[in-house]
């Protein structure tokens, strides 16, 4: 590699920094996390928040709560392997789970659009149903609005989710040491694909199912089998790689991470070959990493193994205090690449 | 996955890297044309298993980088357009053009869509008989026939409202240009394995012997990048300049005459501008007459559109191979893919955004 030598120029400020509200500041990246830094953080400012986890823990009158809420605005309303209402139910749950805590009640609201079909709703709102059920939470609160007809959108979702923690195990980046192992509970990229096939009529030769599950009992039987761990994060917008950046941003720890242990269906990786998608980047939605003590790596795997909400649990990295807040791969033919966190969505190539 | 993790392959990779380091005797420079074996390249890693005498330089084999931004300026005024829905892949939305890009537009109400095949754009004229369905026609040979296709299928259906801003590019003339260059250190060059899938690799045959540079027609897989190299460094060391086939299982010598009559049937050579090369004669695909009707340039007034590149931005030097990314003062600084100054940085197989995004602790050290 040539060393770069002495330059004066210098180049002008770009217009890229968009005065308005673009795809990419939804899709994960830098310039989602730049938006939720410079807008939302600076504007509520307090301990809580600045923890910067899935769901926030408070304690009152000692008990230990974890709350959260999200939005679900996915199209297609229904996809293979599920649809918005119960990804409303997975992603809420997930959150809370992400915190280490057992999920108890939700609330819902539904934003209507004029001329969505009732037959629709009631079947969405059924598999919602089902979904809680499942996961054993209640949805105990709502609200419901109509607005006028736009872009035929639907439906959008909020849900928010209230949880209580029954460990002591401190769980966030904080937590991570060096040598602490990596884990994830299955296959990446499935959710992703799925919608984008269905939304753009893309045809495989198999259905690619969405992966949207609930994912609380796996992390609390990790918890119940005395596994020390040390921080947990869903692997959604972003994937797998916004994920381990953000944990070792917060951390200030260097993750490093094997593209061979990392379990992704041929039938994904065949997908993301076409549309020049790498699968890391791709969103699940029933897909968990866990950081873990060292010691407990292999413990962890034995209660993930078999676990239904673990369908292809791997130890896929360790972290290290080589080089902090960065993540590394060390690719298939063995040599090391930078993992970095996407700058907005990904988007499908020309050839 | 069947017929790639064969071509991924770790022993076979450091076998075939081996053999290179046995066969180089003297520093050499390859280049590799297209984009994505440069992402190869550098997603896997391939240079680091290479010995130091033998450097890599990336060429402008990446269709989103070299795109004028006059035409990408074009596009967004017709992507403004109320009554045009504008169709491209991804990867042209988030290039910069004077003042924005098009999901700059498409975020204050253009109709901006994603499309997949140029087909899905004719779908999208029949569905809007009201609208006009304007398709960002840009590429090199790979793309030239689909778009093509989709050029002969609106004619046979009849729409009116179908066109195509088209910028298609080819690399035979852009090889010559880079030769021609004085700077150009390029010793040898890996052809880009999909253009000679359509093309063949007759046209090669000509400049290899010219300007005496050995051309080695590669795929994009670290097996075959390799062992494109190999044959490459070979004919270096043995001192021929000869091209070829290192993809034998998608090229042939003819290419496919299929693809290439339709090609010949609605589009004839032009002369093309390139963003950061400049001006090359019969580098480009132009509509013949009998089709200048699908040609958006001639349904819309776009005449008065031009734009300058901007003067710092060094990517011609990188798309000719005469300097790295990170060479350039901007790099990962002022130029990144969030607010890219130059075409390289914003695809996803531009070399700028390759180094970005897989090597920047290497540069930062280097820095």
């Amino acid at each position: 590699m040539s060393t770069p030598g002495e330059f004066t120029l210098s180049c002008p400020m770009p217009h890229a920094s968009s005065p308005v509200i673009t795809m990419a500041h939804g899709g994960g990246g830098t310039a989602m996390h730049r938006l939720i830094e410079d807008v939302f953080l600076r504007a509520f400012d307090n301990p809580l928040l600045a923890q910067r986890h899935d769901a926030a823990r408070i304690a009152i009158d000692g008990a230990r709560i974890a709350f959260t809420t999200d939005s679900y605005v996915v199209q297609p309303l229904e996809f293979p392997g599920g649809d918005i209402a119960s990804l409303a139910v997975h992603g809420t749950v997930n959150d809370l789970a992400m915190a280490g805590a057992r999920p108890l009640y939700l609330s819902a609201g539904f934003i209507l659009e004029e001329g969505l079909s009732i037959e629709l709703l009631l079947r969405l709102v059924a598999s919602m149903r089902r979904a809680a059920d499942a996961c054993g939470v209640q949805v105990v609160t709502g609200d419901t609005k109509v607005i006028e007809r736009r872009g035929g959108d639907g439906l959008f979702i909020n849900t928010a989710g209230i949880g209580v923690i029954e460990h002591d195990c401190v769980i966030g980046p904080g937590a991570v040491r060096p040598g602490d192992v990596v884990l994830i509970n299955g296959d990446l990229g499935r959710h992703g694909i799925a919608i984008m096939a269905t939304r753009e009529g893309l045809e495989f030769e198999t259905a690619i199912e969405s992966d949207s599950a609930p994912v609380a009992d796996a992390v609390l039987a990790l918890l119940r089998g005395g596994v020390e761990v040390h921080c947990l994060r869903d692997l959604t917008r972003g994937g797998l790689v916004s994920a381990a950046n953000e944990i070792a941003q917060a951390a200030g720890v260097g993750l490093h991470l094997r593209e061979t242990d990392i379990p992704v269906r041929d039938d994904v990786r065949g997908a993301c070959e076409l549309l020049g998608f790498d699968p890391l980047y791709v969103a699940n939605e029933g897909r968990f990493m866990a950081v873990v003590a060292a010691d407990d790596a292999a413990r962890a795997l034995d209660v993930l193994r078999g676990h239904p909400q673990a369908p292809q649990p791997a130890i896929i990295g360790h972290a290290h205090a080589d080089a902090p807040g960065r993540v590394t791969l060390e690719s298939r033919i063995g040599a090391q690449r930078i993992l970095d966190m996407l700058s907005g969505e990904q988007l499908p190539r020309i050839c | 996955m069947k017929y790639v993790d064969e071509y991924r392959d770790g022993a076979t990779t450091r076998r075939l890297a081996d053999a290179v380091r046995r066969v180089l005797t003297q520093p050499r420079t390859i280049m590799e044309i297209c984009g994505g074996q440069t992402h190869s390249i550098v997603k896997f890693g391939i240079d680091t298993l290479l010995p130091p005498e033998l450097t890599l330089v990336h060429g402008p084999g990446c269709p989103v980088c070299v795109t004028p931004v006059e035409l990408v300026d074009k596009a967004i005024a017709l992507a403004r357009r109320p009554e045009v829905v504008f169709c491209s892949f991804g990867d042209m939305l988030r290039v910069p053009g004077t003042e924005t890009d098009l999901l700059g537009v498409k975020a204050r109400g253009g109709d901006v869509r994603i499309v997949y095949s140029p087909l899905d754009a004719v779908k999208l004229a029949h569905k809007h008989p009201d609208r006009e369905v304007v398709f960002f026609a840009i590429g090199f040979e790979t793309t030239a026939p689909a778009n093509a296709l989709a050029v002969l299928q609106a004619q046979r259906d009849g729409l009116r409202n179908f066109s195509i801003l088209a910028s298609h590019v080819l690399v035979p003339p852009a090889i010559e240009a880079i030769l021609s260059s004085e700077a150009c250190r390029v010793q040898g060059f890996l052809a880009a394995g999909h253009v000679c899938t359509i093309m063949g690799f007759t046209q090669y045959e000509p400049i290899a012997a010219r300007y005496g540079v050995p051309i080695v027609v590669t795929g994009f897989e670290p097996v075959d990048i390799l062992h494109g190299i190999l044959l490459c460094v070979r004919q270096l060391e043995s001192g021929r300049a000869t091209v070829e086939n290192a993809y034998a299982r998608s090229v042939r010598r003819e290419g496919n005459p299929q693809a290439l009559r339709v090609i010949e049937t609605v589009f004839e050579p032009d002369t093309q501008k390139w963003r950061g090369l400049g001006v090359i004669p019969n580098s480009g695909l132009r509509l013949r007459d009998a089709y200048r009707t699908f040609d958006a340039e001639a349904r819309f007034d776009l005449a008065g559109i031009v734009a300058e590149e901007s003067p710092e931005c060094i990517a011609g030097l990188v798309l000719q191979g005469i300097k790295k990314p990170h060479e350039c003062p901007a790099f990962a600084s002022r130029c990144t893919p969030e607010r890219p100054l130059g075409a390289p940085m914003v695809s996803s197989e531009g070399a700028c955004a390759a180094y970005y995004r897989y090597r920047r602790s290497e540069t930062e050290a280097a820095s």
